[in-house]
């Protein structure tokens, strides 16, 4: 067992050393919550008294309680469309962009430039955007002929689209990425597809894409997550309770107003923990499917 | 290698020598930290409290040498009962700090505040000294967990100009729901698109005029305005929302009739015209409020209402009068009293200090100076004549007399309650939108809090703090 020599152990106890400032903090900033958030999960805990062990009862009072199957459909919905929406139009852009054209650098830091505005300032900007009464979407609307357009954010039905356009608007991120991956695909290929006669869209379809099918993974998972855990826009926005009528009440915002303001954090973490699994078996699934249709091999 | 331990012996030194200093400046005085979040003229108005209590206490220890006068340290605080919350819960608390009156119950329910009641009992406070509502909304359970500092009441608030420009007397507030609701309807306003394209502005509910054809550009009366009590409205009909500290009643026959009273105005007006009209209203405290940009004729607003129209709108003509009540009801002068609280949260280091500053708050030189500063009314029984003399606020007796009005009532107290308002805030949302009907949605209020209750109750009970 003892094979290390008295130079190797020194070098270990240095190496540990040396990354000990990236241990500690992983131990303590994160290991350490995600066991206790675990922990407090099964407990009644109101953070200002001593958690009582109450085994799964959090578990089957969630799995009962319909807000939470409402806040999990409103996530499940925003996630979905905003991912599908936003890779469709990163990459549309992404691939326009990789074009020769004139002015190509200007492109794209206009395109780029919304993912830096914070989300806060973002959504403020957008809710005067939303407007019913005077936003600038509803007057463009009125030049087309739409005569009573909805309330955007004030009605039930047109609330959630109205996050996912605005979710869309910051693809800048996920286009980035896409015109990296889009630089790496060989210019060999391409020119053997075109002397086989292959068309732009064939060659986008069978060479570009594959190509560039580990970008798309990376871009679908991060945006699954991100989606999964919105927050911020809608606690801006709609203000606590998800309003209109709970449809912008995501996951987090419910989690958030149990934990903070009802003061039922065991209740919250167990949410966090659903929420933990439900990401969690998403990536795992999306890795082995990934498997089939995600090529790695130049 | 030196020359490193060197370095840290010279700060290790220096931190001494620091935290000697600082010892050895607290061995004259009693400090201690006072969280409030007020800002602007009512964080001022406090501050000139704080300055007071920090001079006497100073004149103190000049007469008697051996007194160590408390020095009262006043933190602004945004969030505060988020903050609270951390601070109780990580064991180092500010010493006193202001609260609100709706989370009180909330917060002793979870065991996070001190109980007031050996100190009164001992610095001789009681009911007596108070407007009684404001009393009670500090006791629950028996005990006396906070003392008030300011009180509020709520009224009808009406813009005189519109109500001239209707043919209304402007001096003659509607008394019952039903005149209200008449006079809503002579100040509400469309700008109405012809057949032949032009615009023509158009009173009354237009009921006839298809939507989209019409635009709201003034309404008499909206019962989301201002939206900050729109689980109250029930009271004002003869409803509650709880018996006790745990029986709901979300489904009063009278909190039916109160919502459908509100349901009555979407359908009035269109739940797509109001919901485009009101996301066009500006800021609160702001010039562009609808109240005080005349978009809104007459809404129900606090005693505050006047500190705002004085700051944004100052030549404004405005009267307030206690809210309507239905016709035939003896539910004449019904108000919300609410009041901002002091308490001292669990753990607090200087407990009897606290108290000191408390009490001092609480003397009637104390609250006239507060009350003054905010322009606020007091909420003890005793009011000096100089108090009334020079408050500016026109209608400030007005707000007093509902605080001891019959129909007064205070928000339920119980540890719930914060899950309670926002449930009746997803109602109201059904309500309005005409989603669901008010029955259907104040059911859906009942079964869900019902459940609340219970859960709560097993929790106290598995805490062992149901008393």
């Amino acid at each position: 067992m003892n094979s290390m020599s008295a130079h190797e152990k020194k070098n270990l106890i240095k190496g540990l050393l040396f990354c000990s400032p990236w241990l500690i903090g992983l131990m303590v900033f994160m290991v350490y919550p995600m066991m206790a958030a675990l922990y407090y999960s099964m407990c009644d805990y109101s953070v200002l008294l001593p958690p009582v062990f109450i085994g799964f009862d959090n578990y089957t009072d969630l799995i009962q309680d319909g807000v939470f199957w409402q806040s999990l459909g409103n996530t499940v919905y925003f996630a979905l469309f905003s991912v599908i929406f936003s890779l469709i139009m990163s990459l549309a852009l992404a691939l326009l962009l990789n074009c020769q054209v004139r002015g190509l650098a200007w492109y794209r830091t206009c395109f780029f430039l919304p993912t830096l505005m914070p989300v806060v300032a973002g959504s403020i900007l957008w809710m005067w955007m939303y407007s019913g009464d005077g936003g600038i979407i509803n007057t463009m609307l009125g030049y087309i002929g739409i005569d009573n357009p909805p309330a955007w954010l004030a009605d039930k039905h047109f609330a959630k689209p109205a996050l996912i356009l605005m979710s869309v608007w910051g693809a800048g991120h996920a286009m980035v990425i896409f015109l990296a991956g889009l630089q790496d695909v060989p210019k060999s290929i391409q020119e053997a597809a075109i002397i086989d006669g292959a068309n732009a869209w064939q060659r986008l379809i069978h060479v570009t894409i594959p190509m560039i099918s580990p970008v798309i993974y990376f871009n679908l998972i991060m945006g699954l997550i991100g989606g999964l855990q919105v927050f911020t826009q809608a606690f801006i926005m709609t203000g606590a309770e998800g309003a209109p009528e709970r449809s912008l009440l995501f996951y987090v915002l419910r989690l958030f107003n149990l934990g903070f303001n009802d003061l039922r954090m065991g209740y919250a973490c167990a949410m966090a923990v659903i929420l933990f699994i439900i990401i969690l078996s998403l990536t795992l699934f999306m890795n082995k499917l990934s498997k089939k249709l995600v090529t790695y091999d130049r | 290698m030196q020359k490193l331990c060197a370095i840290i012996a010279v700060m290790i030194g220096l931190a001494l020598l620091v935290s000697c200093s600082e010892s050895s400046q607290d061995a004259s005085v009693r400090k201690i930290v006072y969280w409030e979040k007020w800002t602007g003229f009512e964080g001022e108005a406090m501050d000139r409290v704080v300055e007071a209590f920090n001079k006497r206490e100073r004149t103190k220890a000049e007469a008697d040498p051996s007194y160590k006068p408390i020095e009262v340290k006043k933190v602004t605080t945004s969030r505060i009962s988020e903050k609270l919350l951390v601070a109780i819960a990580g064991g180092n608390p500010p010493d006193v700090a202001g609260f609100y009156s709706a989370i009180l119950s909330s917060y002793v329910d979870k065991g996070a505040l001190e109980d007031l009641t050996p100190f009164l009992s001992e610095a001789d406070i009681d009911q007596s000294n108070y407007v009684k509502p404001f009393w009670d909304m500090c006791q629950y359970h028996g005990k006396t967990w906070a003392l008030p500092t300011t009180p509020a009441t709520v009224a009808l608030h009406w813009n005189k100009r519109l109500f001239r420009e209707a043919g209304l007397d402007p001096q003659t507030a509607p008394k019952t729901i039903e005149e209200m609701d008449a006079f809503a309807e002579k100040m509400t306003k469309w700008e109405v698109t012809l057949a032949n394209g032009q615009t023509e502005i158009r009173t009354g509910f237009c009921e006839d005029i298809e939507d989209g054809k019409k635009n709201l550009i003034q309404v008499g009366f909206l019962p989301a305005e201002p939206g900050w009590w729109n689980h109250a409205w029930g009271f004002h009909f003869g409803g509650t929302l709880m018996e006790g500290h745990d029986t709901v009643t979300a489904n009063h026959p009278n909190n039916i009739k109160a919502y459908e009273w509100v349901a009555s105005y979407s359908k009035k007006l269109g739940v797509r015209n109001i919901q485009r009209f009101r996301s066009g209203f500006g800021n609160f405290s702001s010039p562009q409020n609808p109240f005080m940009s005349g978009q809104v004729a007459m809404e129900i607003q606090g005693v505050w209402m006047y500190n705002f129209v004085e700051k944004y709108s100052p030549g404004m003509q405005w009267g307030a009068a206690p809210f309507p009540h239905p016709a035939g009801t003896d539910l004449a002068n019904c108000s919300l009293v609410e009041a901002d609280l002091i308490i001292i949260p669990k753990d607090s280091k200087h407990p009897k200090e606290a108290f000191e500053f408390i009490k001092y708050v609480n003397s009637q030189e104390g609250m006239e100076l507060l009350c003054a500063g905010q322009k606020k009314f007091s909420p003890l029984a005793k009011v000096s004549d100089q108090f009334w003399a020079e408050h500016p606020h026109p209608y400030i007796k007005l707000f007093r007399s509902l605080a001891m009005s019959p129909n007064a009532y205070s928000l339920p107290k119980s540890g719930v309650w914060d899950e309670y308002k926002r449930e009746m805030s997803v109602a109201y949302d059904k309500i309005q939108n005409l989603s669901a009907t008010p029955k259907e949605a104040l059911d859906e209020v009942q079964s869900r809090m019902e459940a609340s209750v219970a859960r709560n109750l097993k929790m106290l009970k598995r805490r062992g703090l149901n008393e």
